[in-house]
């Protein structure tokens, strides 16, 4: 029943007032003498130098990738565990054909190195 | 009438429920800075009123107060946006928790279910939040234009997405017994005393449910993003006043919500640990066993040391991962043997 989300509604609505106003009180009682140093990223108090917006390693996409893969296996899982017990050895077999096309293309990235960080 | 009675009750439920949640984290950053105190032989806060209980409200005071800066080289929109995501779903997490069992309000016949809540999807909504808090914490990094900033964000999103996979595949081992994600349905499979609970049949998942949570929330000693002696502060370097304070409220808040979905799915939620306890009310059975998660947290971070960034991804990547596998083909197995 959708009305069960109403009471979800009212709450996150609280949670979204209550993040306004702390941002927004905190805006108006705060004072603001800002100057250029202050504004200057933090940097142990060294100068700063370059942008901030740096490129960043390459391994960082790898494992974005890597986890849209094997978290969409984790939500196959889910509706699969719901009804195991109807489904019995039918579908503990299909689910154990699709962990091993799985574990072998983990294997996979294992092999290639993409889990090593050094 | 009825949806009249259902619209008051819903905005009581909402109003208190926050309002506890909120003075449960204000007293947390109490309660973890006195523990970690006498951890490490000192008092902790001891000089705003007695025993330093009135420190939580004299930060909250002095954040309001502070000056608020905006860093010139931000992102301006986004580094507002961050600690709001952040607190929100922080907060969010807690509406499908089944705190307490039902009661009927004195003189009526009226009965209060003690949840906001009873939704059939409750564990996906609740994992649906939680990822969602990783985007306060990566574009609040991001958006402070500062390296160190930068590379704390980078570090929790890979971190944070890493242990998800894990902390979504050990908890398929509960869903596998309760054949159910509504999460009042779990509880309720878990009554009749503390050999009912989910942590007899799943002691492996627990562990790895927990070792997961505490890298999803940032906890030592998976608290990389943050990893003050490298870092300085992190992905909130830049932040001050009221944002920055939110954001360790969201912290917080996680780490209650964290706890209260492992008691719900792992340690029998309100139900009372032995049968002749039930007369005591749920919701004292809840607050005990959260209480206790949480004391765990922060007594493991006074005792152990920060893991290297190369040791924790490998760590989640080669050794969760195979065990969180194992352990569901096993608990389909045995289910599967015993019919």
């Amino acid at each position: 029943m959708l009305i069960d989300y109403l009471p979800i509604l009212f709450y996150v609505a609280i949670a979204i007032f209550f993040a306004c106003f702390a941002i927004l009180a905190s805006h108006l009682l705060g004072q603001r003498k800002p100057t250029r140093l202050k504004e200057a990223p933090y940097e142990c108090g060294m100068n700063t130098y370059g942008s901030s917006f740096r490129r960043v390693p390459i391994k960082y996409y790898i494992i974005a990738m890597l986890f849209l893969l094997f978290d969409i296996e984790v939500v196959f899982l889910y509706p699969w565990a719901v009804i195991f017990k109807e489904l019995k050895m039918f579908g503990f077999i299909s689910m154990a054909i699709f962990l091993a096309i799985l574990i072998i293309a983990y294997i996979y990235i294992w092999k290639k190195g993409a889990l090593e960080w050094e | 009438m009825q949806v009249f009675y259902f619209l008051i009750e819903t905005i009581i439920k909402c109003v208190v429920v926050f309002a506890c949640l909120m003075l449960s984290v204000a007293y947390l950053t109490w309660l973890e800075r006195k523990v970690l105190g006498h951890i490490q032989i000192r008092f902790g806060p001891n000089r705003c009123g007695p025993f330093g209980l009135l420190q939580p409200f004299s930060d909250g005071i002095k954040a309001f107060f502070k000056e608020d800066l905006i860093p010139g080289s931000a992102d301006k929109p986004v580094f507002v946006l961050a600690p709001m995501i952040a607190i929100i779903s922080a907060i969010s997490m807690f509406a499908v928790i089944p705190f307490g069992n039902q009661f009927t309000l004195p003189g009526t016949d009226y009965v209060v279910k003690l949840r906001i809540a009873d939704i059939d999807i409750g564990l996906l909504y609740v994992f649906g939040i939680a990822s969602l808090g990783e985007f306060g914490i990566v574009l609040g990094g991001w958006a402070s234009g500062n390296k160190y900033g930068l590379t704390g964000s980078l570090r929790a999103a890979a971190q944070m997405i890493s242990y998800e996979v894990a902390l979504g595949l050990s908890i398929v081992g509960v869903i596998l017994l309760s054949q159910s994600l509504r999460l009042t349905e779990i509880v309720a499979l878990q009554a009749g005393g503390f050999w009912h609970w989910n942590i007899i049949y799943q002691p492996a998942a627990f562990v790895f449910f927990i070792v997961c949570a505490l890298a999803e929330i940032n906890r030592t000693p998976f608290d990389m993003p943050e990893a003050e002696s490298e870092l300085a502060c992190g992905f909130n370097i830049e932040y001050s006043s009221m944002k920055f304070a939110l954001f360790f409220m969201a912290e917080y808040a996680h780490m209650i919500t964290v706890a209260s979905i492992a008691v719900t799915l792992f340690l029998g939620g309100w139900q009372a640990p032995l049968p002749f306890l039930e007369f005591i009310p749920g919701v004292f059975w809840f607050g005990a066993k959260v209480f206790i998660l949480i004391f765990f947290f922060i007594w493991q971070r006074g005792t152990f040391p920060r893991l290297r960034y190369d040791q924790i991804m490998k760590f989640g990547w080669k050794v969760l991962f195979e065990l969180t596998l194992i352990n569901i083909l096993i608990t389909a197995f045995v289910m599967l043997l015993k019919g």
